[in-house]
């Protein structure tokens, strides 16, 4: 983002809220100032980071505020983005002064306001947005890693889900592991602790491929790998992301920040 | 296209019969029209009557044109016209606006309809919100249409929410409008309706007429509060994706079809994803200047450094003037279709300005790079254009972009050498001069392997871009020479050996390709045009003659690619002693050696009869007498001299005929001792002045006596 100024954020809160209020309204135009119905906040997410480099990140949040008068003013917050970017440094090359580099954007909530916002800051900070697709290959090292994660309470089941081209509609298989098979598998195939590398990931993989194949004769290697869903989180090819565990949430958002700024590069 | 048609139509009738009645209806309704009356009645009544006249005449033209839709479409619109507005419900109501929205959406309407449409809309018909949403242009709105509205605004018949729609309809058409003189008078219109009590100083009304201050300052009269920030809802949304797609159907290449795809439309309505239209940023002041926010400096007002708003700038003029004082847009990317910017950016050397424009422009190609989406064919034409625009601003800066650059080298290798081929073969001729090893295997290799298994048309293109980008890399080192008009000697050195490896490198590389094509393509003469065409334009210190080699592969040459791969040899040897003068670049001896062989071998064809001999360079064209016996061509060894070679054989014949007229039998081996000489100097006189040089540099005739089989070679 270019010229984007941590200081500034009250006047972004309050140009962005007339911006959105102004989209959102049928005709007339709207002045930044007035009453709207619409409440945009930016704030700052300090402990949002990786390494002390990184950027701080910013959230975003669109809060409709209630029409009814004897109701509390408890705004209801209706959409919610941040910027983020974990531990992006080792990646990314010096950025010069006036760019604030912010690679990763997650948003929840109806798609109509995110693409509001999205236009906001690229019309007013000269910056880009693209949605994030995760190969197969990105999914499988997801699959693995946060197989291996330690959780302490109660393990969802691992669940992988396949795309198979058919016609008229495409096929989803879907392959549902107890989490705590697919740890111990995943600890006698990973040698060391902390460190884990595509031989092993292929190898988890193959193996539950193969024990797939044993039972329902289908290769699933043959197949496309969409979306991936452990205990810690859950992502889908399309970028859409699901983080269940507070613990692992800074790993999740690294792994994020790294297939951001490759997709970038 | 129909709609043309109909204009054609339109205006054989109008001059065939009582036309300027009709005409003069409208004007003198227009000019007893005054700003701030209020007409109504009769007026409106003979602006109806002259447009139901044009009707009738369009439906019995349309009635010989016999086209259905068409039919449909006139009996609508004839429908609107006459209909009573009581009856808003019934079917036939009903029928006719489904037809006249769909067509909308479709083709467009022709100024014609547009014009009853919008006077129907505009007189207190019920559906008319919904009549307004469809007016769709298919090429112009007629501006008297525009006056005509608004007249009917005056009336008062319509609502107030028609009246506003009607307004974000004029700004979301307005470059459409073909005339715009009319428009202007009515400005003080709109001044004086800001007054009404019933519209009143809308925030909406304020916000458009202080957009419009910033554009032309000079026709909005009233004081507005400044620096007033206002969003107004993106209201060409509900027409800017039917625009578009019209504009593509109808292959629409007025100038205002350019303008529209600077918009900043996202369009909402869309249930996929948004940022799918690839959309140039329009060139928008930033309005994310902290100063903006401060409170207002005294002395930047006294020494009026106020910025320049960046819509102002129309003219070359303007931007002299203003160029101390002038803001890059909120966009970058919308740089690329101003000229005028683009050359500010040539004078301004600060990095954020290109890395904002390497981000954006990388980001886009790569998105919107179509071979790599599974449904590319509504967005094909969209990047073509793109990649049109982006290959225009590369000429136009005379330099390449480095994201293009990166673009091309990551997409290269999937590309299939059919999608938006010439687009791309443009932007290889704009890579940036580099080390040419980093460059081969993202360039070379996958070109390469697309030229030889591609079309014939393909491979000439490829030679034509790489032809293309030799010469961008010469005429950059030209300018950058020029630059530095005091060379300091290790960059000068560095630049101008890096620069020759790579062209070498380059050369050789084509060389390759073009010996392969060759054979591939069994010596297609149009393949053979573009390789000579290659190598006759780069002009630097050539180190190759490949040539030589294609040579080889030719049993025969046809005419006049032979003559011209003289001319190319005897430019290039000029120029070599040209430059070895000026530059004292030091050649290496190995260069000298193999210029000398090649020397020697041409001279070996030409001159002195022994081609194909003695000739142990690799690249020379030694052939074994084996080889030699199996062409069974006679008398191998003076089969390319100047008498005897199918190039100059023609001038040959003329020179026997002229020269001993009575004598039918062509005896070439006439042609010696001093007769040689008279052929030769023939041959100047008939305009082969590159031979003359390279003959006259070349050899060193012993004595102007003796002189066919010796002959020196100096260099």
């Amino acid at each position: 983002m270019y010229k984007f100024s941590y200081g500034n954020l009250k006047e972004y809160s309050r140009l962005l809220s007339a911006f959105v209020a102004a989209e959102k309204q049928k005709g007339l135009a709207v002045e930044v100032g007035n009453d709207l119905g619409i409440k945009v906040t930016l704030s700052t997410l300090l402990g949002l980071k990786g390494t002390d480099q990184d950027q701080v990140a910013v959230l975003v949040q669109i809060a409709s505020r209630s029409q009814l008068p004897f109701e509390n003013a408890e705004n209801k917050v209706v959409w919610s983005g941040w910027f983020c970017c974990i531990s992006g440094d080792d990646l990314l090359e010096s950025v010069p002064e006036d760019f604030t580099c912010l690679s990763l954007f997650l948003a929840n909530g109806a798609e109509s306001y995110t693409a509001i916002v999205g236009s906001w800051f690229q019309k007013t900070f000269d910056c880009y947005f693209s949605r994030l697709t995760i190969s197969p290959l990105n999914l499988a090292w997801m699959a693995a890693m946060w197989t291996g994660c330690k959780v302490d309470s109660h393990m969802a089941a691992t669940e992988l889900v396949f795309s198979v081209p058919c016609i008229p509609q495409s096929l989803d298989i879907s392959y549902a592991i107890h989490s705590e098979d697919a740890k111990a598998l995943w600890d006698t195939v990973q040698k060391t602790p902390g460190e884990v590398t595509q031989e092993e990931v292929n190898l988890f993989m193959d193996c539950l491929y193969s024990h797939f194949h044993r039972h329902f004769k289908i290769h699933l290697s043959a197949t496309r790998l969409v979306k991936v869903s452990t205990s810690i989180a859950s992502a889908h090819c399309d970028g859409n992301i699901k983080i269940l565990h507070s613990k692992h949430l800074i790993g999740v958002l690294t792994l994020l920040t790294e297939l951001a700024i490759s997709q970038i590069q | 296209a129909l709609p043309s048609w109909e204009i054609e139509g339109m205006q054989q009738r109008e001059n065939a019969k009582n036309p300027k009645q009709a005409l003069q209806v409208r004007r003198s309704s227009l000019s007893a029209w005054q700003i701030g009356e209020r007409t109504a009645g009769p007026k409106t009544a003979d602006l109806k009557s002259a447009q139901k006249h044009e009707k009738g005449k369009q439906q019995s033209a349309s009635d010989r044109a016999g086209n259905s839709t068409q039919d449909h479409l006139e009996q609508a619109l004839t429908y609107f016209e006459r209909g009573k507005s009581s009856d808003n419900f019934n079917e036939v109501l009903q029928k006719h606006l489904a037809t006249v929205e769909s067509i909308a959406l479709q083709r467009g309407l022709s100024p014609e309809g547009l014009d009853v449409l919008l006077n129907v809309a505009l007189s207190g018909h019920l559906v008319n919100t919904r009549i307004l949403k469809c007016l769709i242009p298919a090429s112009v709105i007629a501006e008297s249409s525009v006056v005509s509205a608004v007249s009917w605004l005056c009336v008062g018949k319509c609502s107030g929410s028609t009246q506003l729609l009607f307004l974000r309809w004029l700004i979301a058409m307005f470059d459409f409008i073909d005339h715009k003189e009319k428009l202007h008078a009515l400005y003080g219109f709109f001044f004086c309706s800001l007054q009404d009590e019933k519209l009143g100083m809308q925030p909406h009304l304020q916000a458009l007429l202080s957009l419009y201050k910033l554009f032309c300052p000079e026709l909005v009269s009233i004081t507005l509060p400044a620096k007033m920030k206002t969003y107004f809802k993106n209201s060409e949304s509900l027409w800017k994706a039917a625009i578009n797609t019209i504009r593509r159907r109808n292959q629409g290449t007025s100038p205002t079809s350019q303008q529209l795809i600077l918009g900043t439309g996202h369009p909402q309505s869309r249930k996929r994803k948004w940022n799918t239209q690839l959309i140039l940023p329009a060139c928008s002041t930033d309005a994310n200047n902290p100063t903006r926010s401060k409170e207002i400096n005294h002395a930047d007002i006294l020494s009026h450094s106020e910025s320049f708003p960046v819509e102002q700038l129309h003219t070359f003029s303007q931007l002299l003037q203003n160029i101390h004082r002038l803001e890059f847009p909120s966009q970058m990317g919308s740089v690329l279709r101003n000229s005028l910017l683009l050359h500010y950016i040539n004078c301004i050397k600060d990095e954020s300005i290109y890395l904002r424009l390497y981000y954006w422009m990388g980001q886009t190609l790569q998105e919107e790079c179509t071979w790599y989406k599974l449904d590319n064919q509504q967005y094909e034409e969209e990047f073509k254009d793109f990649l049109d625009i982006v290959y225009k601003t590369e000429c136009f800066l005379q330099e390449g972009f480095s994201s293009c650059e990166e673009f091309l080298y990551k997409s290269l290798p999937l590309w299939d050498g059919f999608c938006c081929r010439s687009q791309i073969l443009r932007l290889v001729s704009w890579i940036p001069l580099s080390s040419f090893s980093e460059m081969k295997p993202h360039l070379c290799e996958p070109l390469a392997q697309l030229f030889f298994t591609s079309s014939l048309y393909f491979k000439c293109s490829v030679l034509e871009s790489l032809k293309e980008l030799l010469q961008n890399w010469l005429n950059w080192h030209v300018m950058q020479l020029d630059v530095e008009s005091d060379p300091k000697i290790s960059p000068l050195n560095t630049t101008l050996s890096g620069l020759v490896n790579s062209v070498a490198e380059l050369i050789h590389f084509v060389g390759w390709i073009a010996t392969v094509a060759l054979h591939l393509e069994n010596n297609a003469t149009f393949l053979l045009y573009f390789i000579l065409d290659f190598y006759e334009t780069h002009s630097c210190p050539s180190l190759v003659f490949i040539c030589v080699r294609i040579q080889r592969a030719l049993k025969s040459l046809p005419f006049v690619h032979s003559f011209r791969y003289r001319t190319n040899l005897v430019a290039a040897k000029e120029n070599e002693l040209i430059k070895k003068t000026i530059l004292q670049f030091k050649f290496s001896s190995q260069t000298y050696q193999e210029y000398n062989q090649y020397i020697m071998a041409m001279v070996g064809c030409l001159w002195t009869s022994s081609a194909f001999q003695k000739d142990i360079h690799p690249q020379g064209i030694r052939l074994d007498p084996e080889v030699l016996k199996k062409t069974r061509v006679q008398e191998v060894r003076n089969s390319f001299n100047i008498v005897h070679h199918p190039a100059l054989m023609g001038y040959a014949i003329l020179f026997l005929q002229q020269a001993w007229p009575e004598d039918k039998t062509l005896n070439f081996n006439l042609i010696k001792g001093r007769r040689w000489n008279w052929y030769l100097e023939y041959l100047y006189v008939q305009g082969l002045q590159g031979l003359k040089l390279f003959i006259e540099s070349s050899i060193n005739r012993v004595s102007q006596v003796s002189q066919t089989k010796s002959g020196n070679v100096q260099v």
